[in-house]
């Protein structure tokens, strides 16, 4: 096979050529053509892969009438008017000369029209020869930011603000108490069963929910926790595999001689964590409360089944939902409401990034 | 606890016996949740399939042997339900091994500028709230949507009416479903930048240009990053349900496309209250992903390389 003649030739220690080479990623030998064809090509594919959240914003500051009308461009407009003698007339774009002028129709006609400059009314009254139902209408923008005013009120937006942001808050402080606890114990002890133990969690990432749900749902209703926040809270405190799984990985590349050193001095091992293994591994700790945070806050399916009858716990995302079900016939509430929930999460992405991509990168790869 | 009888057995020294037990100690989150939100509901639903039990037990409880999956064999809603599930599953699978790969490839290249601009946009999509991008895509996949707009620019007269059609609701579906493949990229791109730059230049000697280094390297190497991401791909395509319940309640429209089977899990489980059918819908569900991930495991021998291996 190539790959093992690749190898083979690998373990000769060719000397690799300076230029050109193709898994570098070194600056030398980029050609200019291709540098620009590649950029724009990615400039293109994003462009088209974000789009989606422009059109949302386009749609979020429309009126239904805005939405609905025909030819009309994509941004919120209104067909332009012009008050011209004490009545109103629809404007059009006009080619007259070739150029094109936006101008009021105030004597429609079958082969020619008669119309006014909205600019120099002054002029009177400019004859054009054509069919004015072939002329594009002229608009004027006009977004309607009161949409977001509004539906701030009507899905009472600072309510669910608070309760998406507790449980979310609370959430973390669970997930990091406890998955780092777990993850110190699988990093640094040894037991009979460890492995064993280590594989059963990362099997339970392949499990389907459904396979668990029914009795712990009745579980909750005999408990009484359904439509209050327990079921998505006391969880968090008994660790997910996949955060272990994450921390453990980071855990295991701090070298021992400090925990060691602890241990000598008497330190238990509770303190040993505290002490010496938490300050070194907080890049991982900010991932794993991230990456809870952004989990929680756009969790759709645990709000759904157990806060659904308690309106005044609900959270962002519940309450888009229902929102979406009601005002249906209103997309520009919809879409004030869908900005509305993405904002949070967009904005503290993009300050946090870099822990975001390290944290995919150490459960993804290093299994 | 077994594991500390296990330790006495082979004669631990009281520091290893000690270790342990601090061990175990650190782990009990983990091992009371396994326990309470695991292990005792999985059982407890496979009891819950041989029994008549229900959220309010109207009639007394009893064991009902396999009535359950003699329902389910007969039930042609799950069987269409399971239909729908594996025919979305085929056009989602490869889009999400594919797509991630392609999009790290150019992601990597040495020709691209502004990269860690074009990664953060790339992942951004995937921390948008699942019930909004939802929302936002329902709207541009409407059919006044940009895509049909982009569509009718390029003259298509007759565009496709995407989520209300039985034709193009799982491509239209698969499309919604790219947004969320900003981890795909990041960890494909990972496996690329760990590819060693010796067999590059090793088969540059060999004479192979960019597609032959392509195809006789980076895919090889790279199949244990398509292996993830198709297990990842499989287990998740097989619980879809969360999407219809947003577009459209889990209502099935449009023409029953979009009863998946967990949706039909759902229904049955949360508005019909049927607790021991629901549970034997989802021990069959589990079966089944069970069956094709373990499929998927042994046909790896074959197709997915491992470095360290010989």
């Amino acid at each position: 096979m190539t790959v093992d003649a690749a190898q083979d030739a690998a373990q000769e220690r060719i000397p690799a050529p300076v230029f050109g080479d193709v898994g570098g990623r070194r600056r030398f030998g980029r050609d200019p053509v291709q540098s620009f064809a590649m950029t724009f090509l990615m400039v293109a594919l994003i462009a088209g892969f974000l789009s989606p959240l422009l059109h949302s914003l386009s749609i979020s500051v429309k009126t239904p009438q805005q939405i609905t009308q025909t030819r009309a461009p994509i941004w919120p407009a209104d067909p332009a008017t012009y008050e011209f003698e004490g009545r109103d007339y629809d404007v059009y774009q006009v080619p007259i000369d070739g150029e094109m002028r936006e101008l009021a129709l105030v004597r429609p006609g079958r082969t020619q029209s008669e119309f006014v400059d909205p600019a120099r009314p002054e002029e009177g009254r400019i004859t054009w020869q054509g069919s004015w139902r072939r002329l594009e209408p002229a608009w004027v923008f006009n977004p309607r930011l009161e949409n977001y005013s509004d539906v701030f009120d009507l899905i009472r937006y600072p309510r669910l603000l608070l309760n998406t942001v507790l449980i979310a808050a609370i959430g973390v402080v669970g997930t990091l108490v406890s998955c780092t606890l777990v993850a110190y114990g699988f990093a640094r002890f040894r037991f009979p069963g460890r492995n064993m133990l280590f594989m059963l969690m990362i099997s339970t990432i392949f499990l389907p929910a459904a396979v668990t749900l029914i009795p712990t749902y009745m579980i909750f209703v005999k408990l009484g926790w359904v439509g209050t926040w327990l079921p998505l809270l006391i969880p968090t405190f008994l660790a997910n595999a996949y955060d272990v799984f994450l921390l453990r990985q980071f855990l295991l590349t701090i070298p021992r001689e400090l925990d060691e050193a602890a241990a000598i001095d008497g330190a238990g091992p509770l303190r040993t964590l505290v002490s010496v293994i938490l300050p070194q591994a907080w890049p991982a700790i900010i991932a794993v409360g991230i990456f809870h945070f952004v989990y929680s806050w756009n969790d759709f399916f645990g709000p759904l089944i157990y806060l659904s009858t308690n309106r005044d716990l609900w959270t962002i995302s519940l309450g888009l939902n229902q929102f979406n079900g009601v005002y249906f016939s209103n997309p520009g509430y919809v879409q004030a409401g869908t900005m509305m929930t993405l904002v949070f999460p967009v904005i503290l992405f993009l300050i946090f990034q870099r822990f975001f991509t390290r944290g995919i990168v150490i459960t993804g790869v290093e299994k | 606890m077994s594991a500390s009888r296990f330790a006495q057995r082979i004669r631990m020294t009281p520091l290893a016996r000690r270790e342990a037990r601090q061990g175990l100690m650190f782990l009990s989150p983990w091992l009371i949740g396994f326990g309470l939100l695991t292990a005792f509901p999985m059982v407890a639903t496979l009891a819950f399939s041989f029994s008549n039990i229900q959220l309010n037990q109207a009639e007394p409880l009893r064991f009902v042997g396999f009535d359950n999956y003699v329902r389910l064999l007969n039930d042609r809603q799950a069987w269409h339900a399971l239909g729908v599930t594996f025919r979305f599953a085929l056009i989602w699978l490869p889009v999400v091994v594919i797509v991630p790969f392609l999009v790290a490839l150019l992601l990597n290249s040495r020709h691209l500028r502004f990269t860690g601009v074009f990664r953060v946009l790339v992942f951004l999509p995937y921390v948008v709230p699942f019930v909004a991008g939802v929302l936002v895509w329902q709207s541009m996949l409407g059919l006044n949507g940009w895509i049909n707009k982009f569509l009718q620019m390029l003259g298509v007269a007759d565009p496709p009416a995407w989520l209300l059609s039985t034709d193009t609701i799982y491509p239209a579906l698969a499309i919604m479903g790219i947004w969320g493949i900003g981890a795909g990229v990041i960890i494909n791109l990972a496996g690329l930048r760990g590819i060693p730059t010796e067999l590059y230049d090793a088969a540059k000697i060999d004479g192979a240009g960019a597609w032959g280094q392509l195809r006789h390297v980076t895919v090889p190497l790279m199949t244990p990053i398509f292996f993830y991401s198709l297990i990842l791909g499989i287990v998740g395509v097989m619980q879809y349900f969360l999407v219809p319940i947003v577009l459209n309640n889990g209502t099935g429209a449009p023409g029953g496309s979009t009863l998946f089977y967990n949706l039909y899990l759902f229904k049955t489980f949360f508005t019909f209250s049927n607790m021991s059918y629901g549970a034997t819908l989802a021990w069959f569900l589990f079966a089944i992903t069970l069956v094709i991930t373990v499929l998927v495991f042994w046909s790896a021998r074959r197709w997915v390389y491992y470095a360290g291996e010989r």
